[in-house]
């Protein structure tokens, strides 16, 4: 097929509106995602070479608290849904409903960090620092970073809460949440990873 | 080929609803990265399965062979970010053009790659450096 088959209004539509940067960024931020799925796999085969290299310190069975993290992956999850919510609000042009439901996945958010940090504080007062093993310098690495991830994504949250109620659901604005959706439900798929592979099996080993 | 099958497997336009001649295809454009509800519901459903059967094998000591539960639990933490991508991420061959994919599965490669490669390695080098008990003891 040629150009010369198309009529003059789908030419330009396809040939000269080819520039569209709207997938464009969609698809460079995917691209971003699976590069970061990529530092956490490198974490995560540093947790699983040396995450049962105690130096005789505290193993995980001593350590986690199994009721606290399946309420922080409840956390998690619930925001997963949430940010669902808001997108929906936004495909159907709902402003109000949209900043609802996206406030609501920031508390979520907010609860799993707090309740992260909690975690740390209470693993650091035990003497179970990040020098005290590998296995605990591997462990503070993955969930530290992952945490981090989630943290800048509330960061990200607010700001574009405040952009969506300064201009209202514009087509940036529509991409930029669709990024951050992106990269929220991306958050909640690594904490599978971390919940199954840290916490669970670190208790039953 | 016609306009309109072309203007229906062009990827570039799965965003369709900001320009005006494309309000003919709005539900088409929404369909592919928004979801649906009846996705979310179906993802977060099974994702919740999916999360408290370990949790409950492993909380309340239901199976005694550790291996098994350890099977089980990686088992289920596979399929639940499978059901991530599908039902959250949305997914499809069809998403960017088939791009999406194509990256995902470069990445998935690298991924098993690093981990199963780093565990291999370093599990069989420590086998073969770390000294026995007995060539401990007749060390000097």
């Amino acid at each position: 097929m040629t150009n010369a088959t198309l009529s003059g209004a789908v030419a330009e539509h396809y040939w000269v509106k080819d520039h569209h940067p709207q997938n464009g960024s969609l698809f460079g931020f995917w691209l971003y995602l699976m590069s970061d799925c990529l530092i956490f796999a490198v974490l995560f085969a540093m947790y699983g070479v040396v995450g049962s290299n105690y130096a005789a310190g505290p193993a995980p069975k001593d350590l986690f608290d199994l009721n606290l993290v399946a309420i922080n992956t409840a956390m998690l999850l619930l925001s997963s849904i949430t940010y669902g919510f808001a997108m929906l609000a936004t495909a159907r042009g709902h402003k109000v409903h949209t900043l609802l439901w996206l406030a609501i996945t920031g508390v979520f958010g907010v609860a799993f960090v707090g309740l992260e940090l909690y975690e740390f504080h209470h693993l650091i007062e035990l003497g179970a620092t990040p020098q005290r093993s590998a296995f605990l310098s591997a462990f503070f690495a993955l969930v530290g970073t992952h945490g981090l991830h989630v943290s800048f994504g509330i960061v990200w949250l607010v700001v574009l809460m405040a952009q969506v109620h300064r201009w209202g659901l514009t087509a940036v604005n529509r991409r930029r949440l669709m990024c951050l959706s992106l990269f929220w439900h991306f958050l909640d798929l690594i904490w599978i990873g971390v919940f199954s592979y840290v916490y669970l099996m670190g208790v039953i080993r | 080929m016609s306009a309109a099958e072309l203007h229906d497997t062009d990827p570039r336009h799965v965003h369709g609803h900001n320009e005006p001649h494309h309000s003919d295809d709005h539900h088409h454009g929404d369909e592919a990265p928004h979801g649906s509800l009846r996705e979310y519901v179906i993802g977060f459903v099974l994702s919740v399965l999916l999360t408290a059967v370990p949790f409950w094998l492993v909380m309340g000591d239901v199976l005694d062979s550790k291996l098994a539960i350890a099977a089980i639990i990686i088992v289920f933490g596979v399929v639940q970010m499978l059901v991530h991508v599908v039902y959250f991420l949305h997914l499809n061959t069809r998403s960017e053009g088939g791009w999406n994919m194509l990256a995902i599965i470069f990445t998935l490669v690298l991924v098993v790659i690093t981990i199963a490669g780093s565990l291999w390695v370093m599990h069989n080098m420590n086998e073969k450096m770390m000294p026995s008990i007995h060539e401990m003891r007749i060390a000097p």
